[in-house]
């Protein structure tokens, strides 16, 4: 089977604009709400969203990068360990209302990892999950996007590819792959 | 790299510059994790730990436990003074029966070169060696490279004098393997009958006017002099070692250059650190203790990672 590109550069912008204007609607002017984007993948995507939702509301929103290499289910059980990648959170999250940012939500324990790693830096009053991609009816555990760009379904064979212009690539393209 | 190429951490001769710098990355994550709120992870939680010391140690104890309590591990500790060792037992069978008890992880220090080398050979699971003798101490020369690293951005290419007690310090040797490997040049300085003969063989310069090692250095890292190791006299007095190999404040004044100051501990105050320099703005001894946690939590985490 072929790749398929699900979502192209200009349908992507869309998106992400559709996307930051439903925070708006929910967090109005971000006083209490702060951005965090999960190492490694959705550090990219949660950096288009806060430039994105900058230029609407015309101030900064806080945005740190969570990682969780450390708060894994499967660390001894994988075949190669992972390498860490760089936690930023210049701020307290204690009270505020946190917008967890990922690319793709798959068996939801990257997010049930997240959650964990995240009470490290406060008691939230509420957190939600905003994610690019959302795989529908591939989840391990009862976690749902309160955000979510786009829904698909893939096979357990593929996995969801995403090329951002940072990394190098011409355009950004999210595209459904089949493994190799 | 995301794997270390060993399953046990006995010397720093025995691993690769590449697995240092994985150890490192690895720290770098762990410091931020010792500067949050809430300072501990879940990553060692199915995990036992035992720290079993023959011989006297504080601030390598409790570094080790407190790394593997902000791991999540369960841990258990051992000393000999108060043990089965003092009615006899061997090493073997001292560790197998602690084993036993379903631990994955042994932290060892003994007073023999080659303990945990011969216990790696004995039994299943992961050894890290927290000093053995007089040969090697690891996880020390990874936080003070690492330290170096930290304070002057890189080790490569710098020049590090360590000053001291050579013959008697396990730290020289595994700092010597672990600065080389890293491509640092290493120069030893000390008082004719505390620089072992053949030391030279390692690759390594060797001083014995500690003006002249102060001058050519970027790091000092000076030890301490072993008193309880000196089964002879090396020297005349302490007052005479202090007088000739004692770093102070009027020595370092005298350069045209500011290096960075390091101890292992514990310091003899007065013998081969002055108060002044010890806790001068060049001393980098406490952020060395700082360190040692990270240094130690990501070595644990790595180690439990090897298949």
């Amino acid at each position: 089977m072929q790749d398929r590109l699900i979502l192209d550069q200009q349908q992507l912008d869309i998106t992400i604009s559709r996307m930051c204007h439903q925070l708006v609607e929910l967090h109005d002017d971000f006083a209490d709400t702060v951005l965090l984007g999960l190492q490694p993948r959705g550090k990219l995507f949660a950096k288009r969203i806060q430039t994105r939702l900058s230029e609407i509301l015309g101030h900064e929103i806080p945005l740190g990068f969570l990682d969780i290499t450390f708060h894994r289910d499967d660390f001894r059980r994988r075949e190669s360990p992972l390498k860490a990648n760089a936690t930023e959170v210049n701020f307290i999250i204690e009270e505020k209302k946190v917008v967890l940012i990922d690319d793709v939500l798959y068996t939801g324990r990257s997010v049930r990892a997240a959650l964990d790693a995240m009470i490290a830096f406060g008691r939230p009053a509420k957190v939600e999950l905003m994610v690019l991609i959302d795989r529908k009816y591939t989840r391990h555990l009862p976690i749902e996007p309160d955000y979510t760009g786009k829904a698909v379904n893939t096979l357990a064979s593929q996995n969801v590819a995403a090329e951002w212009r940072e990394q190098g690539f011409e355009s950004d393209n999210i595209w459904i792959k089949h493994k190799i | 790299m995301q794997q270390l190429s060993t399953r046990h951490l006995l010397g720093i001769k025995d691993i690769t510059a590449e697995d240092i710098q994985l150890i490192f990355e690895t720290a770098d994550n762990f410091k931020e994790v010792l500067n949050r709120p809430i300072k501990k992870v879940p990553s060692l939680r199915d995990i036992t730990i035992a720290n079993i010391f023959f011989e006297n140690s504080t601030r390598t104890k409790l570094s080790f436990e407190l790394a593997e309590k902000r791991l999540s591990a369960d841990v258990v500790n051992f000393s000999s003074s108060n043990s089965s060792v003092k009615k006899g037992e061997t090493l073997v069978d001292t560790v197998n029966n602690i084993l036993s008890m379903k631990v994955d992880m042994v932290v060892m220090r003994h007073s023999s070169v080659g303990a945990p080398h011969y216990l790696s050979r004995k039994i299943q699971a992961n050894i890290v060696n927290a000093g053995d003798g007089t040969h090697e101490h690891p996880t020390q020369a990874l936080l003070d490279a690492f330290s170096i690293r930290e304070k002057l951005g890189d080790v490569a290419g710098k020049k590090v004098a360590i000053i001291g007690d050579i013959l008697h310090s396990r730290v020289a040797l595994s700092n010597i393997f672990a600065l080389q490997k890293l491509g640092a040049e290493v120069m030893v300085c000390g008082p004719i009958t505390l620089i072992p003969k053949y030391i030279t063989s390692l690759g390594v310069r060797v001083e014995h006017d500690v003006r002249k090692a102060l001058a050519w250095c970027d790091v000092a890292n000076i030890l301490r002099i072993q008193l309880e190791r000196q089964q002879i006299k090396y020297f005349p007095s302490l007052r005479e070692y202090s007088l000739y190999y004692g770093i102070n404040k009027k020595l370092l004044s005298q350069l045209d250059k500011e290096i960075v100051i390091m101890h292992p501990g514990p310091i003899n105050r007065g013998v081969e650190l002055n108060s002044d320099v010890a806790d001068g703005p060049h001393s980098i001894i406490l952020n060395q203790v700082e360190n040692g946690v990270a240094i130690r939590m990501a070595v644990l985490y790595l180690l439990a990672s090897v298949k």
